[in-house]
């Protein structure tokens, strides 16, 4: 009787391909065994291989998915329709034990090892997967109509940032999902605005939306678990009519993994993880949580980082510790801070030979954002590109050292705030201030180190309202 | 129309969004009156917002409703859930206030 397409038949069944040395070398064993007892022979590239055996077609791979053949030849005993013994390549012991039977292939070497199987070929894994598995994703089908042109579809549903979208289909989200090994059902976060519970399937399919391989999608499961919590309040930073959005910094080894950029424009377009994995926790954000603009999102004027924001640091020719283990982390972990800051502005000072002195240049900038008399509100990134850090290294400033100037350096006189003052309406109220007043709350300057080695440049990045009342920075580990 | 196209397997995606059924909630009608009704002032903690709310309690104290004020701790964060409780037990309408 023909087996069953699913179930095995009883006896011994080999697993073979045509295009494998071993499995042509084993061809005379499996005659051997044919003449002597039942077995079965699965072909997964030709049914007419090998010669004088009858053969069961699997060139549909099937029964090698179903019965998880990772090599060929394989060789399994079968009694009442379960698998008693697996032998894999050729092993004259192996395949004697399981056959239970001696004197096989006398004229074969003792050890042969096997070839890959193709039901485990990249190219066939994810589509075996949806023909014959239990995918198990839970998300909404959508079919597109015969005529619609699918990148067109994805905008007329809504689903775009602006930026054409990687159409989301089973088979990309199944892939995105190999590169976790969290359950596609498992809860991530509960996503503002409108607080739904966001699995890591609705991530996986944001991720493939972005544009991210699957081994992005850890990173883009840390930053949305981290973005939705209280702390960070991403509903704050959506519904303000500021322009701040959620910027991630990544530090880690996993930056090299994924082939991030920390050099030549670092805060730039060019590099696919940078560009893709801040794109996908703001399309979470869109699609699951429904921050639209003009709609919960009320930027009066936005930044174009919030197309996605994400930044790794350079921690190799770093002069100074992560920003990973000011924030409290272990150095080799890999984990991604969220920040809610708007766009970078530059700092040029190409004369300063003194840190005192670039410090002075980082702080007047510093001093700046978004009000000169705005005090105590918001935080800030400092982005140190190397020729600057060099500086500070050789002069044997760490980074606490460089924090602390920097705080000394923004204790703005009070009367220079006062509403008024300089001519300027805006800023603090009342006939009297205190003689000093910090730029920043304590531990609201944070450094970070990348970009490329030629230029006397560094940046700022300005944050949103800072704390309990507004968001505090977030550092979340990177799990698997 | 060719065979071909006839033919073609429909394209599938899965849904990116939140799969959200919206519930429609009926809304309280619109008072008639506001004399001797309790009307809240939600403060959101915005800057001047106090001034707008000041300004709006003494228009309505002297159209004979009687005023409760509220205050939510940061205007970042949604207001909690115990004051958005409190203020629906203790009023008949709400008033939050947005200034800068």
């Amino acid at each position: 009787m023909a087996p069953n397409a699913s179930s095995l038949p009883d006896g011994l069944v080999a697993f073979v391909k045509r295009d494998c040395p071993t499995c042509e070398l084993v061809a005379p064993v499996l005659l051997q065994l044919a003449a002597d007892g039942v077995l079965t022979v699965y072909s997964q590239d030709d049914p007419g291989f090998p010669d004088g055996v009858a053969v069961s077609d699997d060139t549909s791979l099937e029964m090698s998915w179903r019965q998880n053949i990772e090599a060929v030849p394989t060789l399994l005993r079968v009694e009442g329709g379960i698998e008693k013994e697996r032998a894999i390549g050729w092993h004259r012991g192996e395949w004697e034990s399981v056959a239970g039977m001696t004197g096989l292939g006398p004229d074969l070497p003792e050890l042969r090892f096997g070839c890959g199987s193709l039901s485990v070929d990249p190219e066939h894994a994810t589509d075996l997967l949806l023909r014959f598995g239990q995918a198990g994703l839970q998300a909404r089908r959508i079919e597109l109509a015969r005529l619609e042109d699918e990148i067109e579809a994805l905008y007329d549903r809504g689903f775009s940032d602006g930026l054409p979208l990687v159409p989301p289909t089973e088979k990309r989200v199944l892939a995105m999902l190999e590169g976790t090994t969290r359950k596609p059902y498992e809860v991530v976060a509960v996503v503002p605005s409108d607080l739904v519970e966001c699995t890591v399937e609705k991530v996986a399919i944001n991720a493939v939306m972005a544009g991210c391989k699957p081994e992005y999608l850890p990173l883009v499961l840390a930053a949305v678990e981290g973005a939705c919590t209280d702390q960070f309040n991403m509903h704050g930073l959506l519904a303000t009519t500021m322009s701040a959005g959620p910027v991630l910094i990544v530090n880690g080894p996993i930056r090299k993994r994924l082939g991030m950029n920390s050099g030549v424009n670092a805060l730039g377009q060019g590099n696919r993880a940078t560009a893709t994995i801040g794109r996908a926790l703001q399309l979470v954000v869109r699609n699951v949580g429904g921050g639209r603009p003009g709609e919960i999102d009320r930027a009066a004027l936005g930044n174009p980082g919030k197309f996605g924001f994400c930044i790794a640091e350079n921690e190799e020719d770093s002069p100074w510790q992560p920003l990973s283990a000011d924030l409290g982390a272990d150095i080799g972990t890999d984990t991604v801070t969220i920040f809610p800051g708007e766009g970078p502005r530059t700092i040029i000072d190409q004369l300063s030979r003194e840190p005192e002195s670039l410090a002075r240049s980082f702080a007047a900038t510093l001093r700046g954002i978004y009000h000169p008399k705005a005090v105590m509100a918001f935080d800030a990134i400092l982005v140190v590109a190397p020729e600057h850090a060099r500086l500070f290294a050789e002069a044997g400033w760490d980074k606490a050292k460089l924090a602390a100037r920097l705080h000394e350096l923004c204790m703005i006189p009070g009367a220079e705030l006062l509403r008024g003052a300089g001519g300027m309406a805006e800023g603090i109220p009342g006939d009297q201030a205190p003689e000093f007043i910090p730029k920043f709350r304590p531990g609201g300057i944070h450094i970070i180190h990348c970009g490329g080695d030629a230029g006397l440049f560094s940046a700022v990045i300005a944050g949103w309202v800072g704390g309990a009342i507004g968001s505090q920075p977030i550092i979340m580990e990177v799990q698997s | 129309m060719s065979t071909d196209t006839q033919t073609q397997p429909g394209r599938v995606i899965l849904d990116p969004t939140g799969e959200q059924a919206i519930v429609a909630r009926e809304r309280v009608a619109r008072p008639k009156t506001i004399d001797g009704l309790t009307i809240g002032l939600l403060d959101i903690s915005k800057a001047r917002g106090d001034i707008f709310l000041d300004r709006l309690e003494r228009e309505l104290t002297n159209r004979g409703a009687k005023v409760k004020r509220y205050r939510k701790p940061t205007f970042t964060k949604p207001a909690p859930h115990d004051l958005r409780q409190q203020i629906a037990s203790e009023c008949a309408a709400v008033v939050e206030a947005l200034a800068d």
